[in-house]
């Protein structure tokens, strides 16, 4: 599913921010993205949602690389792949619905079909009252719903997390986690970057560990007997 | 519907809020040009088919061959046309008639004293007929040597050179149009492309191909283009009602009508490939 081979990024002329990553992502794998501030786990995302290619090393989604990728290729890797931004990046001029409905349209699902599925799922993330709602008067936790609810909705193969619960209450995220969890059992292949150590601790999954540029696998702990 | 609907904010674009209005001047411009090379050539068809089919023969008084029997030398002229193939009719013009032409010149008192006309013959060709007027003026020079013949080729060639220029002229314009109003759509359409680059980001994203953004700016291109078309044509109509018209008044058939009909939908057409493409090129180098 995902096949980094000794990637390293750096932008511009600076110095790489990451050496050398080396690890795969079976798939339906469920994956924490761990790691403090700055260590590099926004760009591991972006490299995995084909926002930025790698200055050195090897990057395989879904069997291809994405070095030798042509532009008209792309869009058709990203509807497979769906994230969640931790600036949300939802379109302010649309409503509720329509953002969600966003990657359905560009897919070119019917329309008909489109209100039903995207109402049915702003509902099970909590803003079945928002549906027509612009994200200026949505909170910042409500807003976060919404992204959430976008990148989910055309069942993507990938689904990658920035910081998904960071503006919500822990009920809501534990919540949104079941959701995540249920695309995963789905075989949604998950990758969700956090800081939220309570989280991690109470959801037992492998992790992608970035420290000081460097990535390392580790193992999910074992279940107790 | 789907076609209709935009995901991308460009109806509040400030810089396209004037390209309506834009485009109408073009619009009204370009019907203006195509209104007069059609003006232009129906008028120059019209009168060629007046003078088609006819030619006078111009016999001087001071000739040497009608100082004696003059009515027999225009009888025999007349006798050789109505004997040549392709002749309809031939009619000597009486004095009386050629007063009455020459009376916005020399008023109502008709002729001075003393002074002699020449005889003119009025030739109809049967149409469709094939008379050669160079064979014709030998035979009549034989009968009649200081026998002129008016065909009008001159007069024609002429109206017809002067048609020519008005429609070259009219094409210029609507050439230099055409680049001004592609201009002014590449201009709108790389401004709403860079307005909104935080947008385009994002649908694509979430995996929109460039086309389906290039698609946006065509519908919005469209949308413009058939406004200022529609503006256009209403502003006419109530110009109309008060006796007047934005365009001029034109004796145009049907389908000249419906080709300045089109000339919106032929902006709007241009608009929408020029926006397309752009869009296509400008994304296809990285935005």
């Amino acid at each position: 599913m995902v096949l980094f081979e000794n990637v390293g990024v750096r932008y511009g002329g600076g110095p790489e921010i990451i050496q050398g990553a080396t690890f795969t992502l079976a798939p339906g794998s469920f994956h924490f993205l761990v790691g403090p501030s700055g260590a590099g786990k926004s760009s591991l995302l972006r490299l995995m949602y084909l926002s930025l290619r790698p200055s050195i090393g090897r990057v395989n989604l879904f069997g291809r690389d994405i070095d030798g990728l042509h532009r008209r290729d792309v869009p058709l890797l990203r509807r497979r792949i769906g994230v969640v931004f931790q600036d949300f990046r939802l379109l302010v001029h649309l409503s509720a619905l329509d953002n969600v409905a966003l990657p359905l349209r560009i897919a070119g699902v019917r329309e008909s079909e489109i209100r039903d599925h995207v109402t049915e799922l702003l509902k099970w993330v909590g803003l079945a009252d928002h549906v027509n709602a612009f994200p200026a008067t949505l909170s910042g936790g409500q807003q976060q719903r919404v992204a959430i609810a976008r990148a989910v909705i055309a069942r993507p193969s990938l689904l990658l997390a920035d910081e998904p619960t960071g503006n919500v209450d822990d009920s809501i995220g534990v919540r949104l986690m079941y959701l995540f969890e249920e695309l995963n059992k789905m075989g949604t292949t998950v990758v969700i970057a956090t800081h939220n150590e309570r989280l991690v601790g109470r959801f037992n999954h492998r992790q992608l560990r970035v420290e000081s540029g460097t990535v390392k696998l580790v193992a999910a702990r074992p279940e107790a007997a | 519907m789907r076609w209709l609907r935009s995901d991308l904010p460009l109806a509040g674009d400030a810089s396209g809020r004037f390209l309506p209005w834009i485009i109408g001047c073009m619009v009204y411009l370009a019907a203006l040009a195509l209104a007069g090379t059609m003006a232009a050539d129906r008028l120059a068809q019209r009168w060629h088919n007046e003078l088609a089919g006819t030619f006078s023969i111009q016999i001087p008084a001071g000739s040497p061959a009608a100082t004696g029997d003059r009515a027999g030398l225009v009888d025999g002229v007349v006798d050789l046309l109505m004997n040549t193939s392709g002749v309809a009719s031939a009619r000597v013009v009486d004095d009386a008639e050629k007063a009455r032409l020459l009376e916005p010149w020399l008023g109502p008192g008709g002729l001075p004293e003393g002074v002699r006309l020449p005889d003119l013959i009025v030739v109809q060709l049967t149409p469709g007929a094939p008379v050669v007027i160079k064979d014709l003026r030998a035979r009549i020079a034989a009968v009649a040597p200081d026998a002129t013949i008016e065909d009008h080729a001159q007069w024609q060639g002429d109206m017809l050179a002067f048609a020519r220029s008005i429609k070259l002229l009219a094409c210029i314009i609507i050439g230099l149009i055409t680049a001004a109003a592609v201009t002014t759509v590449i201009f709108v359409t790389r401004t709403g492309l860079s307005i909104h680059r935080r947008v385009i980001e994002i649908v694509h994203l979430v995996g929109a191909r460039d086309s389906y953004i290039a698609r946006q700016f065509l519908m919005h291109a469209l949308r413009l283009g058939l406004l200022a078309g529609l503006t256009l044509m209403g502003l006419d109509r109530v110009l109309a009602q008060a006796q007047t018209s934005l365009l001029p008044s034109l004796s145009l058939d049907a389908n000249q009508w419906l080709a300045l009909a089109m000339v919106p939908l032929a902006v709007s057409a241009v608009a929408m490939v020029t926006a397309h493409l752009t869009v296509l090129l400008v994304l296809g180098r990285g935005l």
